[in-house]
């Protein structure tokens, strides 16, 4: 279709320019073109690659003793990394319940409540806006000085403030962007029967915009699940099986995106193949979820668009 | 209705005066905006009526909400400057300038640390925003229709992949690569060149530099694809119509016009790589002396956190790893502020046209 375009356009010149310019403008066109779409395919073939290549090495490593066993003997075959699932799933855990609500209400806040040229609004957006992008070594830092040093312990419970901390401006951003997709007109219907505003609120606009809210959460909670920084210095990791699940909370918790790391930098090739195991459950499992989300929730709540 | 309320708030929510507002931008919305600020949802409730119970403690716990993470935010803040103080006071510019991280003997200079993220970042940003920034042309101006979204999507899929199996990948597979065939190849063609003349590793800042460059791709191409699309077809047609060709179009009425959101997506990017963690700690190898050839092996200050924290032997030192991480986050909250304000001005100046377009 381009290159259709770019014959016409010369065609249109036809006899003000010599053929010779036209040529060279059509050429420098031409190599743009295949040019670019080198840059294009190489990105995607990386994609491919990497892909590909995890499934493969992966798939080799995982089977049901790798997803139900505790790690094995140091650098032997065998062993798994449930324990380490276990983990994820705590802090995950811990962190959403922590991070989500709060980032709705912020992202709430933002958009329905905060007044024309708030000061305060504004300092908060920019500030939701920005921590996005913000290391998350740096949150790590923070609740290893407040949580770990205090408490004595590296715990699954820090990990999951670690992580509750980076996730609430993502929920916030994607919160308020969504609410604001929400019309004025289902505002004012609702004010206009003289309901309330923190009803109309909850039961008007938050319904509207259910299913972007939920994306907005699913991609933070798929996002942290494949943090590591910080959990290095607030989860810190664990060989053993936890016996007491309550009170493991409080205590040093294996976590998957740990367990590669431990894994990739060992010295031994069960280990590396394990590793591989681990990433590729760690990619399944985070799209599954992610999927799953969508599904279970998808075609309730909004019909906003 | 929803462009406007959403055009409203935002532009209400920026106070900025109605003529920036309008500048490069058919104002068909402008004075429907106007009359919804006195209506819309941020003013529902007239200031002078009395809220009812529910109003006050559900604007209260909104508010808490914000106030919460402005406070998580201060505190970080705040611990990170007080527990860097120790080694603010010992080290005092040294710190930036000393390239001596000793840490039995109490000697910390992070400059090395600094030389190498700058180094890592710019190496991975020139890379990755050419290739990014090419790609993004390709599947916005030059791909058949049918291609661009797929394309676009699959990429931008690469963002989702976590740090630490790029780090893998890294490691297990490009780092040996480089050590066997790459760095030997460079040695011999290049080694009388005295930055080409080492020792072959394979990790150092050459992998690190190029895993980071792999890991900016979906985010280069995802944000700046953003700023692409925002240029309006008419921008493009008026061009077309003048008998230009594509490879024209883009140069002269679409890259001009998209030039603010494409710099918003590179700073946005820079902050990404100036903090990466992860694949860069796994890949750089470890070293604290500035580098002198490309196949040294180094720390970058978000690195040097990762691999040092847990092996920390004295106070000084934890103090030490959080200026590093001081200084990181002052780096990266600039670079980020800076982005904010660039695309917010973008968005603004644009948001009318896209919208109009969809």
């Amino acid at each position: 279709m381009n290159s259709t375009q770019s014959m016409k356009s010369g065609r249109n010149l036809r006899g003000r320019i010599g053929a010779s310019a036209r040529a060279r403008r059509n050429g420098i066109n031409v190599v743009a073109n295949v040019v670019t779409g080198l840059a294009a395919l190489l990105a995607l073939s990386l994609l491919v690659y990497l892909l590909v290549f995890l499934l493969i090495k992966g798939f080799g490593a995982v089977n049901w003793d790798f997803l139900t066993k505790p790690p094995g003997a140091v650098g032997e075959a065998g062993g798994g990394i449930v324990t380490s699932l276990l983990g994820t799933f705590t802090i995950v855990t811990i962190a959403s319940l922590l991070g989500v609500p709060v980032g709705i209400m912020i992202g709430t806040y933002l958009s329905e409540q905060a007044a024309a040229g708030s000061r305060f609004a504004n300092i908060a957006r920019i500030a939701v806006n920005t921590f996005t992008g913000i290391p998350s070594i740096i949150v790590g830092i923070f609740v290893y000085i407040t949580v770990v040093k205090p408490m004595g312990n590296f715990s699954a419970v820090a990990g999951g403030i670690a992580l509750a901390i980076i996730m609430m401006p993502i929920i916030a951003r994607t919160s308020e962007d969504v609410m604001r997709l929400v019309p004025g007109s289902i505002r004012e219907a609702g004010l206009a029967l003289g309901i309330p505003t923190w009803r109309v609120t909850v039961g008007l606009v938050l319904p509207a915009a259910r299913a972007g809210i939920i994306t907005g959460g699913v991609l933070a909670v798929a996002r942290v699940a494949g943090e590591t920084a910080p959990l290095i210095l607030t989860a810190l990791g664990n060989e053993f099986m936890p016996t007491d699940w309550l009170a493991s909370l409080w205590q040093p918790t294996d976590e998957v995106t740990l367990r590669i790391l431990k894994y990739a930098r060992g010295p031994y090739d069960v280990w590396h193949e394990q590793a591989y195991g681990a990433a590729l459950v760690l990619v399944v499992g985070v799209a599954l979820g992610a999927l799953l989300l969508r599904l279970t929730t998808r075609g309730r709540g909004t019909r906003i668009q | 209705m929803k462009e406007i309320v959403d055009e409203k708030q935002k532009d209400e929510a920026e106070a900025e005066p109605l003529q920036e507002r309008t500048e490069g931008a058919p104002m068909v919305g402008l004075e429907r905006a106007t009359v919804i600020d006195t209506a819309g949802a941020s003013a529902v409730v007239p200031p002078g009526r009395s809220r009812n119970m529910g109003d006050l403690l559900f604007g209260g716990a909104l508010r808490g909400a914000v106030w919460l993470f402005l406070a998580i935010l201060a505190g970080i803040v705040v611990v990170l400057v007080a527990q860097a103080m120790p080694s603010i006071q010992y080290s005092g510019l040294s710190f930036f300038t000393q390239e001596a991280w000793d840490p039995v003997n109490l000697k910390f200079g992070a400059a090395p640390f600094i030389v190498d993220t700058v180094i890592v970042a710019a190496v991975a940003m020139l890379l990755a925003g050419t290739i990014g920034l090419a790609a993004v042309i390709y599947l916005v101006e030059y791909a058949p229709r049918w291609l661009r979204e797929p394309v676009a999507f699959l990429i931008e899929l690469l963002a989702f992949i976590p740090s630490v199996v790029y780090g893998l990948w890294g490691l297990l597979v490009m780092s040996p690569w480089l050590q066997q065939n790459v760095q030997p190849w460079i040695q011999q063609h290049l080694g009388d060149i005295p930055i080409f003349n080492g020792a072959p590793y394979g990790v150092g800042i050459m992998a690190a530099s190029l895993i980071l460059s792999i890991m900016l791709l979906p985010l280069i191409v995802s944000l700046s694809r953003e700023a692409l699309l925002l240029v309006p077809d008419s921008q493009r047609e008026a061009m077309l119509a003048l008998g230009a060709t594509r490879w024209e179009v883009l140069r002269h009425a679409v890259l001009p016009y998209a030039r603010g959101g494409i710099f918003g997506a590179i700073t946005l990017s820079l902050g990404r790589a100036l903090g990466e963690t992860m694949a860069v700690a796994m890949t750089i190898g470890g070293g604290f002396q500035f580098p002198k050839t490309v196949f040294d092996q180094g720390y970058t200050l978000a690195s040097i956190i990762a691999n040092e924290f847990n092996e920390v032997s004295s106070d000084l030192y934890l103090s030490s790893l959080v200026e590093a991480g001081l200084i990181l986050f002052v780096i990266t909250a600039l670079v980020n502020v800076a982005g904010y304000f660039i695309l917010q001005r973008m968005n603004r100046l644009h948001r009318t046209v896209a919208r109009k377009k969809a």
